[in-house]
């Protein structure tokens, strides 16, 4: 018996080829990803009296137009900054120096000692961006670190593995408190 | 007897090709649909800074983007080579950046303003007086929610 000749479909899987290897190609797998801040908002015309924060609790880091690191009066390598404001965020030794703490009552964890610190970042008009974000990643990841090993302890599993409760509970007994002041010019003329 | 047979019994049968089309067409839509075309023209150079401590734009559809950076070499003539702001396909001044805000918050819907973020694709070299100018216009139009764009560090041994 004669069977009917087919159409090849050999070939299909070439045209099929080619056009997967065009988009492979044209298309980029952008996945956009950054460093997520919220900004304050504008300050209104009258400006009400708030009570001044004390000197012990202001972790000031201060860049400068030739892309120094100043952190509590001394120059620091960026390296050394996380440390830095772990230390602050903790204030593990009670130092006088380090920011004093409150204790709240966080569902969950219970009395919590909540640090009263806030970090406040000033850059210069001639501070370079990619030092800018360097610096405000160390900061981001000193409260991360400090949120995962705070999760595993109280928790046992890492702030990303926890529930939303959980995350909530962790975040009010470790609040991201990084204020941006207004750009001075810092040192030198431009 | 020899009507049972097999013919070419010893011979393994070719291994079937006719699927493969299906398969690189899974492949190919794929694809085409988790890629994203580049919906700008990129007029400035953006190399953007890294960082470790990234967290993902979650809906593409309320992003807009705000890209600083110094214009391609086609355009130095007329822009010059220091860092410039681009907003959808042209360049732009600190002062349009609250009309922007407004028509990027017209084409959503009402609902989804408050969710609306703002990512600045800002070329690592750049001095901070022009993204600090940027922030006060944001502050002043009140898209607070922003986004300092980055890519993730090359590993260092």
């Amino acid at each position: 018996m004669r069977k009917t000749p087919e159409i090849p479909s050999a070939s299909m899987a070439d045209i099929a080829f080619m056009l997967l290897i065009f988009f492979l190609v044209a298309t980029t797998m952008d996945v956009d990803s950054g460093l997520e801040r919220v900004l304050p908002q504008m300050p209104p015309e009258v400006q009400e009296d708030t009570p001044p924060i004390k000197e012990r609790n202001v972790f000031s880091v201060l860049l400068d137009q030739y892309d120094r690191l100043m952190v509590e009066g001394e120059i620091i390598r960026v390296e050394d900054l996380r440390a830095k404001a772990k230390e602050f965020m903790t204030n593990p030794r009670n130092l006088e120096t380090l920011p004093e703490t409150k204790a709240t009552e966080i569902p969950l964890i219970g009395n919590f000692e909540v640090t009263k610190g806030v970090i406040s970042l000033r850059n210069d008009h001639g501070t370079q961006y990619g030092t800018y974000i360097s610096v405000q990643n160390e900061l981001v990841a000193a409260v991360n670190e400090l949120r995962d090993e705070f999760a595993s302890a109280k928790f046992g599993k890492t702030y990303a593995n926890c529930t939303n409760e959980q995350r909530e509970a962790i975040r009010e007994a470790i609040p991201s408190r990084i204020s941006e002041a207004e750009p001075k010019m810092v040192g030198g003329k431009k | 007897m020899s009507k049972f047979r097999k013919s070419n019994a010893k011979e393994t049968p070719a291994v079937s090709t006719a699927s493969l089309p299906d398969i690189v067409f899974m492949l190919l839509f794929f694809f085409m649909v988790t890629t994203t075309m580049r919906e700008v023209t990129l007029k400035v150079r953006t190399t953007l800074p890294s960082a470790t401590e990234l967290s993902k734009l979650e809906k593409k559809s309320l992003v807009s983007y705000i890209y600083v950076g110094p214009p391609q070499k086609q355009y130095t003539k007329m822009f010059g080579t220091e860092p410039r702001i681009q907003l959808n396909d042209v360049f732009a001044k600190v002062s349009d950046i609250p009309d922007f805000i407004l028509a990027e918050r017209a084409a959503r819907d009402e609902a989804e303003i408050p969710f609306m973020v703002t990512s600045l694709k800002v070329d690592e070299f750049t001095k901070m007086q022009i993204v600090g100018e940027i922030k006060t216009e944001l502050r002043k139009a009140a898209a607070l929610h922003i986004n300092y764009s980055s890519r993730k560090p090359i590993a260092k041994n």
